[in-house]
Parts: C-alpha cells; sequence; structure tokens
C-alpha cells in the first residue's frame, strides 16, 4: 500500500505538472491552427508576459497600491504589453512573409524569439522576479486511505483547474463564435478565407493576441512555480514533445499530451532514474515524441496528412 | 492542326502521320485497378493496355481519376485492388524505384520542377538514376566522378539542343515563364531516357505556338527515339492528332477504349463532355 | 569594366562546370588563400596590425574557422537537403567527445562474453576524423526517422538528440574519463611530429582542415549527390519518381553533414578551447550555428563562411561601436542587444532576401560585371 501510495503521488505530481506544460503548448496549437505557423516565439512571449506582469506588479506595490488592485492593473499592463507586441509581430514580420514557405515562417518565429528575449530583458531586467499570485504550499489528501496522505502542491492543482477553464474556453470560442470559425477557415486556406472577405491581417492579429494572452496566463502561474526568469523560456521547448503527442492542431490533445507528458517524465525520473542515474527528465520527453513521431506521425489527435501532386 | 503540326514540325510531323513506326506488344497493362481515398473512389475498376512505340492518351471531365491513374503506374498511389503489368511483370502495386529505374518517367499536372536549382541541374537530375560513381570520387571530383559527370553532361545537352532552352541553362527555374518550365521539366523526363513516357497535361496554359512546339516534342521523341507515350490532355485537337490510341475515363470508370475517330464517335464520351450523367 | 566575362569562353564541359568559371573570381581567390596561408601568419609574427596582440587569431580567427566549417556541416543537411537540424552542437559533442576517448585510449569491458575492446591511445589526426566517423554513425541513426517524419517534426526529433546527448556526456563518466570536476581537457596536438601550440601554427592547423573540407563539401554540392540532396529538398515526390531513393539522399546528407559538424567540434575542443565540458556544446550552439546558415545563406557554402563571420562579429561589434563612441553599454546589455539584433536580421533577411548574404554577395556581383555602366 505503501509502493502504491508513492507511485500515486509520484503519478499526480506528473500529471498537475503536465498540465502546466499544456498551458504553454496551447498557445501553440492556437497560432497553428489558425494561421498553420508553429510559433516558436511561445516561450519567450511567456516571459515577456511574465516579466511585464511582474515588474509591474513590484511597482505597483511598491507604491502602496492595495495587492488586489495591483494584480488587476498589472494584469492589465501585461495585457496590453502582449497585445503591441501582437500588433507589431503582425505587421513587421508576420505580414510581409505571409506568402512564404512554412519553413521561413518557423525561421522567423526564432527570429522573434530572440527579439523577444533580448527586447523584454532590457526593457524590464533580466534577474529573476519570485511572483506569488497563488498557493504554493503542500496538501495532503486522501490521508484516510493511505497513510500521511498523497502530497500535492496547492499551486499545480491552481494550475490544472485554470487550464481546465482555459481550455473549454477556447472550444467555444473556436466552434460557437463568428471569430473562431473565421480562425479555422484562415489556417484552412488564406488565400480562400481572404477571397470571401475575411480580414487576415486583423484574424491573425487576434490571434497572436490570444495567443499572448494564453502565454500571460501560463506566466502567472509558472512564475508563481519558478519565479519570473529567463530560463522559463526553455518551457517553449518543453512543450513540442507535447504538441507531438497530442498533435499540433488540436486543443484536447494539449491537455493529453501534457498529461503524459508530465506523468512520463516524473515517473521515468522516479523509477528510472535510480538505474541509469538522475536528469532523466531532461531529454526522456524528446525521446517518447520521438517514438510516438516513428509510429504516428500526425500525433494522438492530430490529423492525417495526405499528399497530393 | 494535324496541317500545322506537319507545317511546323517538317519532316517529323510529316513521317508521323505517314506512320511506318512499329507498334509492339503490350508494354504496360493495367487490370481491374481501384483506388479509394478514404470514403471518395478515385479509380473503379479500370482496365487498359499501352502498346510499346504508340501514343496513347488518356482522356476525361475534370475529377475522371485520370492523374490518379498516372500516379498508380508511378507507384505513387498503390491500388486497393487490380494489378499493374509492366515489361512482363505482373505486380500487386508499382514502387516509384522500381517504376523509375525500368524506364518510366513522368511529367505533372502542377509542375513539380526543382525551383531552387538551374535548368541545367534539373535536368541532370534526371540523370540520377544513372550516375553510380560513389562518394568519395565526387568529393574529389576528379578522376572516374569527373569523367561521369562529363558523359551525363553531354547527354543533357543533346536534350537542351532538342528543346531549344540553350539560352536558359543557368537560369533558376523558378524564374522562368511557365511555357519553358513545362519544357524544362519535359527536357527533365527525358533525360531518364525512359521508354514510357507519362504526361499529366503537358499543354495546358499555352497557346497555340507553343502547342505546336511541345506536340513536335513529343511526336520527335515518340519517331525517333521509339518512347511509348501516355499523355493526358485536355486538348482534343491535340489528341484527335497525335495519338494512336485514346482510352476516356469518367467518374473514375473506363468508358470508351480506342482509335481516335471511334472515341469522337462514342455517344457516351460525348455525353460525358456535355455534362450528361448517367 | 573589371569584371566582366567578355573574352572568357569555356571549351570544355569540364570548364564550365568548375567551382569558379570567371578568372577574376579566380585571382580573387587566390589572393585570399594566400592572404590567409602566408599573410596572416607573416602580420601575427611580426605583431603588426590587426594581429598586433594574440587576441585576433586566438578570440576570432580560430573560432571563425572552426565554425565556419561546423556551418558548411549544417547546411549541407539544413540548406542543401532540406532537413531541418536544432541538434547539430550535440553532434559537435560527440566528435569532441569521441576524438577525446579514442585520443585517450578506449577500454570496454565486455563481460557477457569474456572479453574487451581494448585501443591504445590513437595520435590526434585519426581521433579527430575517427570522431567525425562517430558523429557519422549517429547522424544516421537520427536520420532514419527523417524517412516518415518531415519539417517541424524532424526537428523535435533533432531536438531529442541533443537533449539526449547532454544528458550522456554529463552523466556516462566513461566519456570523462571519470574526471572529478566533469571537465576534460585536450591531448597535445602533435601530428605527424610537429607540435602545434602557438596561435598561429593552431590557426594554420585550422585553415587547413577548412580549406580541405570546404573544397570536398562544395565537390560534394556540385556532383550528383548535391543535386539529389537539393532535389529532396525542393520537390520530395518528383525526385522519388524520378528514382532518386530518399532513404539514400538523406541518410548520406545526415551522415556527410555529422561527419563534418563532428570534426567541427573536434577542432573546436582540441584547438580552440583546450579544456571543455558539455555546456560547450549545447542547445544555444546549435541555433547559432542555424542562424549562421540562416543569415550566410542556405544552400551555400560561401554563405557559411559569411553567416559565421558575421555572428561572431556581431558582439564584438556592438560592444566596440559604443564604446569607440563614447556611448557607456554595459556587458549585459551587450548580450542582450546581440540577442536583438540577431533576431531582427533574421526576420529582416528573411523577408528581404531569404537567400542570406550569399544572394546579396551575388547580386553585388552582378552589378560589379556592368560597373561602371548602370545597366
Amino acid at each position: 500500500m505503501l509502493v502504491f501510495g508513492q507511485f500515486l503521488e509520484v503519478l499526480i505530481g506528473g500529471l498537475l505538472a503536465g498540465v502546466l506544460y499544456s498551458l504553454v503548448a496551447l498557445g501553440f496549437v492556437l497560432i497553428f491552427k489558425a494561421s498553420g505557423v508553429f510559433n516558436f516565439a511561445q516561450g519567450a512571449m511567456v516571459l515577456l508576459a511574465g516579466l511585464a506582469l511582474v515588474r509591474s506588479l513590484d511597482f505597483l506595490a511598491a507604491r502602496g497600491v492595495p495587492t488586489w488592485a495591483a494584480i488587476l492593473l498589472a494584469l492589465l499592463f501585461a495585457a496590453i504589453v502582449m497585445a503591441i507586441t501582437a500588433a507589431l509581430i503582425q505587421k513587421l514580420v508576420l505580414g510581409p512573409l505571409v506568402n512564404q514557405s512554412d519553413l521561413s515562417l518557423f525561421m522567423a518565429t526564432i527570429g522573434i524569439t530572440f527579439v523577444l528575449e533580448g527586447a523584454g530583458q532590457m526593457l524590464f531586467g533580466s534577474d529573476v522576479y519570485p511572483l506569488s499570485l497563488f498557493p504554493t504550499d503542500a496538501w495532503f489528501i486522501l490521508d484516510s486511505v493511505f497513510d500521511g496522505g498523497i502530497l500535492v502542491n496547492k499551486l499545480d492543482v491552481w494550475g490544472g483547474l485554470i487550464a481546465g477553464a482555459l481550455v473549454a474556453g477556447l472550444a467555444i470560442f473556436f466552434q460557437r463564435t463568428k471569430t473562431g470559425r473565421a480562425l479555422r477557415a484562415v489556417a484552412d486556406d488564406h488565400a480562400a478565407a481572404e477571397s470571401v472577405g475575411i480580414p487576415i491581417t486583423w484574424i491573425w492579429f487576434v490571434v497572436w493576441l490570444v495567443a499572448g494572452l494564453v502565454a500571460l496566463v501560463a506566466a502567472t502561474v509558472w512564475g508563481t512555480k519558478l519565479g519570473v526568469q529567463f530560463s522559463i523560456v526553455f518551457l517553449a521547448l518543453k512543450a513540442l514533445p507535447v504538441l507531438i503527442i497530442g498533435g499540433f492542431t488540436s486543443v484536447p490533445g494539449a491537455i493529453v499530451g501534457g498529461l503524459i507528458v508530465g506523468a512520463g517524465e516524473k515517473i521515468a525520473e522516479v523509477y528510472l532514474g535510480q538505474h541509469i542515474g538522475g536528469g532523466i527528465e531532461y531529454w526522456f520527453a524528446y525521446v517518447l515524441a520521438l517514438a510516438v513521431l516513428l509510429v504516428r506521425p500526425q500525433g494522438l489527435f492530430g490529423e492525417r496528412i495526405i499528399e497530393r501532386i | 492542326m494535324k496541317a500545322d503540326i506537319q507545317e511546323r514540325s517538317g519532316a517529323a510531323g510529316a513521317a508521323h502521320a505517314l506512320s511506318d513506326r512499329v507498334i509492339g506488344d503490350v508494354l504496360l497493362s493495367v487490370e481491374n485497378v481501384s483506388l479509394a481515398f478514404g470514403g471518395v473512389k478515385a479509380i473503379s475498376d479500370v482496365s487498359f493496355d499501352i502498346r510499346k512505340g504508340e501514343i496513347r492518351a488518356i482522356i476525361g471531365p475534370n475529377g475522371a481519376g485520370k492523374t490518379s491513374m498516372l500516379n498508380v503506374i508511378n507507384g505513387f498511389y498503390h491500388p486497393n485492388e487490380g494489378t499493374i503489368t509492366f515489361k512482363g511483370t505482373r505486380r500487386r502495386d508499382m514502387r516509384p524505384y522500381i517504376a523509375a529505374s525500368q524506364g518510366i518517367s513522368r511529367t505533372f499536372q502542377n509542375l513539380a520542377l526543382f525551383k531552387g536549382m538551374t535548368t541545367l541541374d534539373n535536368i541532370m537530375a534526371g540523370r540520377a538514376l544513372k550516375m553510380r560513381r560513389g562518394l568519395l570520387w565526387q568529393a574529389l571530383h576528379w578522376g572516374p566522378a569527373l569523367a561521369e559527370e562529363i558523359r551525363h553532361r553531354e547527354a543533357v545537352e543533346k536534350i537542351i539542343d532538342f528543346l531549344e532552352i540553350q539560352h536558359i541553362r543557368k537560369a533558376p527555374v523558378g524564374k522562368l515563364p511557365y511555357g519553358l518550365q513545362k519544357r524544362v521539366e519535359l527536357g527533365r523526363a527525358l533525360a531518364m531516357e525512359p521508354e514510357l513516357l507519362l504526361l499529366d497535361e503537358p499543354m495546358a496554359g499555352m497557346n497555340l505556338e507553343e502547342k505546336k512546339d511541345m506536340s513536335r516534342y513529343i511526336l520527335t521523341v515518340n519517331d525517333q527515339l521509339g518512347t511509348t507515350v501516355a499523355l493526358i490532355e485536355h486538348d482534343m485537337g491535340v489528341v484527335m492528332d497525335i495519338s494512336d490510341r485514346v482510352v476516356v475515363l469518367e467518374y473514375g470508370r473506363k468508358i470508351a477504349d480506342g482509335t481516335p475517330e471511334e472515341v469522337q464517335r462514342n455517344q457516351r464520351v460525348i455525353d460525358a463532355y456535355l455534362g450528361i450523367s448517367h | 569594366m573589371l569584371y566582366r566575362e567578355a573574352g572568357q569562353f569555356k571549351t570544355s564541359y569540364a570548364a564550365d562546370m568548375a567551382i569558379f568559371p570567371i578568372r577574376q573570381d579566380r585571382i580573387a581567390l587566390l589572393l585570399l588563400l594566400a592572404f590567409a596561408f602566408v599573410g596572416i601568419p607573416l602580420l601575427a609574427h611580426f605583431q603588426l596590425w590587426p594581429l598586433g596582440s594574440d587576441y585576433m587569431l586566438r578570440a576570432i580567427l580560430i573560432p571563425f574557422l572552426i565554425l565556419a566549417l561546423a556551418a558548411i556541416g549544417v547546411n549541407i543537411l539544413v540548406g542543401y537537403c532540406g532537413q531541418i537540424s536544432l541538434g547539430s552542437g550535440a553532434f559537435m559533442a560527440i566528435g569532441a567527445y569521441s576524438a577525446y576517448k579514442f585520443g585517450t585510449g578506449v577500454h570496454i569491458p565486455l563481460e557477457f562474453i569474456g572479453s574487451e575492446i581494448a585501443i591504445p591511445p590513437l595520435p590526434v589526426l585519426p581521433s579527430i576524423l575517427l570522431g567525425g566517423l562517430m558523429a557519422a554513425i549517429v547522424g544516421i541513426l537520427f536520420g532514419i526517422p527523417s524517412l516518415r517524419i518531415k519539417g517541424l517534426y524532424l526537428a523535435v526529433a533533432t531536438l531529442a538528440a541533443q537533449f539526449f546527448f547532454d544528458w550522456v556526456f554529463l552523466r556516462v563518466q566513461w566519456f570523462t574519463n571519470y574526471a572529478p570536476s566533469g571537465s576534460v581537457n585536450a591531448p597535445d596536438l602533435v601530428f605527424f611530429g610537429y607540435f602545434v601550440h602557438s596561435p598561429i601554427e593552431r590557426y594554420l592547423l585550422c585553415l587547413i582542415f577548412v580549406t580541405v573540407f570546404a573544397l570536398i563539401a562544395k565537390n560534394l554540392v556540385r556532383g550528383n549527390i548535391g543535386r539529389q540532396w537539393m532535389a529532396i529538398r525542393d520537390m520530395d515526390i518528383a525526385a522519388e519518381l524520378m528514382g532518386i531513393r530518399p532513404l539514400y539522399a538523406k541518410l548520406t546528407a545526415f551522415a556527410v553533414s555529422s561527419f563534418i559538424v563532428g570534426v567541427a567540434g573536434a577542432l573546436w575542443a582540441f584547438v580552440y578551447l583546450g579544456s571543455w565540458e558539455p555546456l560547450a556544446f549545447s542547445i544555444d550552439r546549435s541555433l547559432q550555428l542555424l542562424f549562421m546558415v540562416i543569415i550566410g545563406g542556405l544552400g551555400s557554402i560561401l554563405g557559411s563562411f559569411l553567416g559565421a563571420a558575421f555572428i561572431l562579429i556581431l558582439p564584438i561589434m556592438l560592444d566596440q561601436v559604443p564604446h569607440a563612441l563614447g556611448i557607456p553599454i554595459s556587458v549585459e546589455t551587450v548580450s542582450l542587444l546581440v540577442f536583438v539584433v540577431t533576431g531582427s536580421l533574421i526576420c529582416y533577411l528573411l523577408i528581404v532576401e531569404p537567400h542570406g548574404f550569399a544572394r546579396l554577395w551575388a547580386i553585388a556581383k552582378e552589378k560589379l560585371r556592368l560597373w561602371p555602366f548602370p545597366y
């Protein structure tokens, strides 16, 4: 019973961590679904959002603004920063590149990543900034079933709830609203969408704005967990295996992929790591993604690619 | 059109029209081939053959499955049912490498040129199958590899002369006008020295002059090299004038098979083109 | 006027296929090589500007040469064959650590068959080349998925390689000969009895390697295999229908590319760093190489050099220019500025000239042909 309890703890911890990955992955899925562009810069966007948030929060708190107001204002500020960023990206980079190949667009997002990382830190500073928007203490559940209970981190639980709300919101957005439908049309064929009067530049701005806001949400959770710092950017890289496993175009896929990666990583680290040395978390997700790719190239929920000539 | 072709292509056209070419045995045949994508049946139970040395046209309204048929012959698509017999060997499906190495080459409806390379390199790429020298010799670009490169360059230059594209040899193909791109693609297919040349709408988007030139090239290749040609074409004038036999597809089924005159008189074919469904 | 081809007729296909068909280009190249092989060492020996101190050689020219070599390797895979790779750093690491093991002796006990593999320490040159070979073998293994997965998905697979090998060289202490600090020292650089030590000697060593490999790379890309690579990059389906085997083309691209990158890695470790840790070959290095190739020009050997030069010089320029102008700027701000400028330049180049500096150079030469006439 003890061993199972321990396993459950590792599993739940992993699943919840996975949900946090999903938060970042959702931003990718949004942009990919709506524009076919793989946004390497999503991680940098989380950093930028986080920096804008935490620095404005500290600024306001230092001036004696009451906490609840400071948080709201800081969130607003960060949202505006992300909106401006979305507009600039659309106008300066993506607009001119609209007819180029996917590879070019992908590489442009790598360029954008670097610009955001550099500019963000130049504007807002490059230290580690702690953020405490959510409780981070431990919580012991099921202590009637398992001796001492199972350790669960409250932050992770919050993250799970937020991710759930976000997914539900996005699903409604895509399926039910006019803008959401337009987004799907644009993703399928932007020339055709344009010809039926869908304003592409506006749509893409909306997409990047929403992705930016998703990044902000991710930043609130991850910033609390790790502190807002440069290494958050590497989260983006961790989201890649999530996307591979879940499929690039699927919102539920991002969640399931995140769960699999999160749980898989933790379990591998604890149980496999005993035998081959620690640090497995570093690469396990990628190797898992590679394995999935070999068997099912479009991921679990992605669309099958049929080539035509 | 026939008179035009003869006039423009001179000896080649006249010789072809009088035709003492020998049309031989069956080179390729497809038997009861069916192909479906998910729920969509692209080809349903189609059988026909192509004889050595002939020009065989495949025609039909849009969506009839003509390009899919060529893709099956090439080995790009694998039929759900039926067999393909090429040079006497019957197969369940064709593999691209086998098709290419046994002498089938192809042009494409939407052009599949290598946009990042020059005309010369595109056509030289068609010789890839014939170039045998290993990586190490190529790395030195000397001795056997250099000799091989020069030998194949000579062969490719003959094709360039034939297609009259010397002036665009070193031009990146992406920058060429459409008609010239189609010619380069033909050159690339010819570079493989094919026994069976599959042409998918080689004259699409061309004006009358360009069509005459293209017809002349096809006729010359068929006449002087004995290359068997299967071509998908929408211009009925061209089809009637240069092809020996025609097969007509509609909604994935074969609805006629015979000489151009026979097919032209076939009521089902006329109805298909006029849009009268059966 | 100076740069005209008029009067230069090629009388053989071999002449037409030469790397530099125009005589002026050949002369320019010979001058450049003379300067590189003779001029620079002389300047350094007599400590004349700009080689007044060791700095230019040690901190700029040597890393430039080695990174240009690595960039050539990456360009073959990404630029010529169109297979995106985010894992080149790992291949440099494989080259470096393999060369290190071959240079210090390999001993693998095989208890299950009661025997062992024991190779005595090898001289430096074979070690480096074997390092490249090991990288090539791993490259082929990681290239196998490329037959089924393309584009972005392949990028993730290469990331898998990058992170996996980061971990391997950190954890598996056999590679560092169980060094307690985790960092290793390169063996002495003895080539054919000659002890390579001073910066000038190291520079010449790198120059020789780079010249040889650049020539090999250029020969490969203008020949049959180069055309196969480019065909796969441009239209892989049409290429396959023409009889080009995607398996052979892609795996050879991975093999050749990884070999060159592995050799560059070994050189980086042995000749430039002297002693190193796995961090030297992390994802930052992979991205840096990718940028060099994009900025310099995908599918261009010259571009690899231009890109390497640019990426290397950029931080130095961003550091020196404000100082020269009297504007105080912190080291940290410089490194952040590098980020911003590099990123902006990539976006700019992708919009304006996707073929990078190499294309800009070619356009400049075209204009030079007409000069001083306007058209």
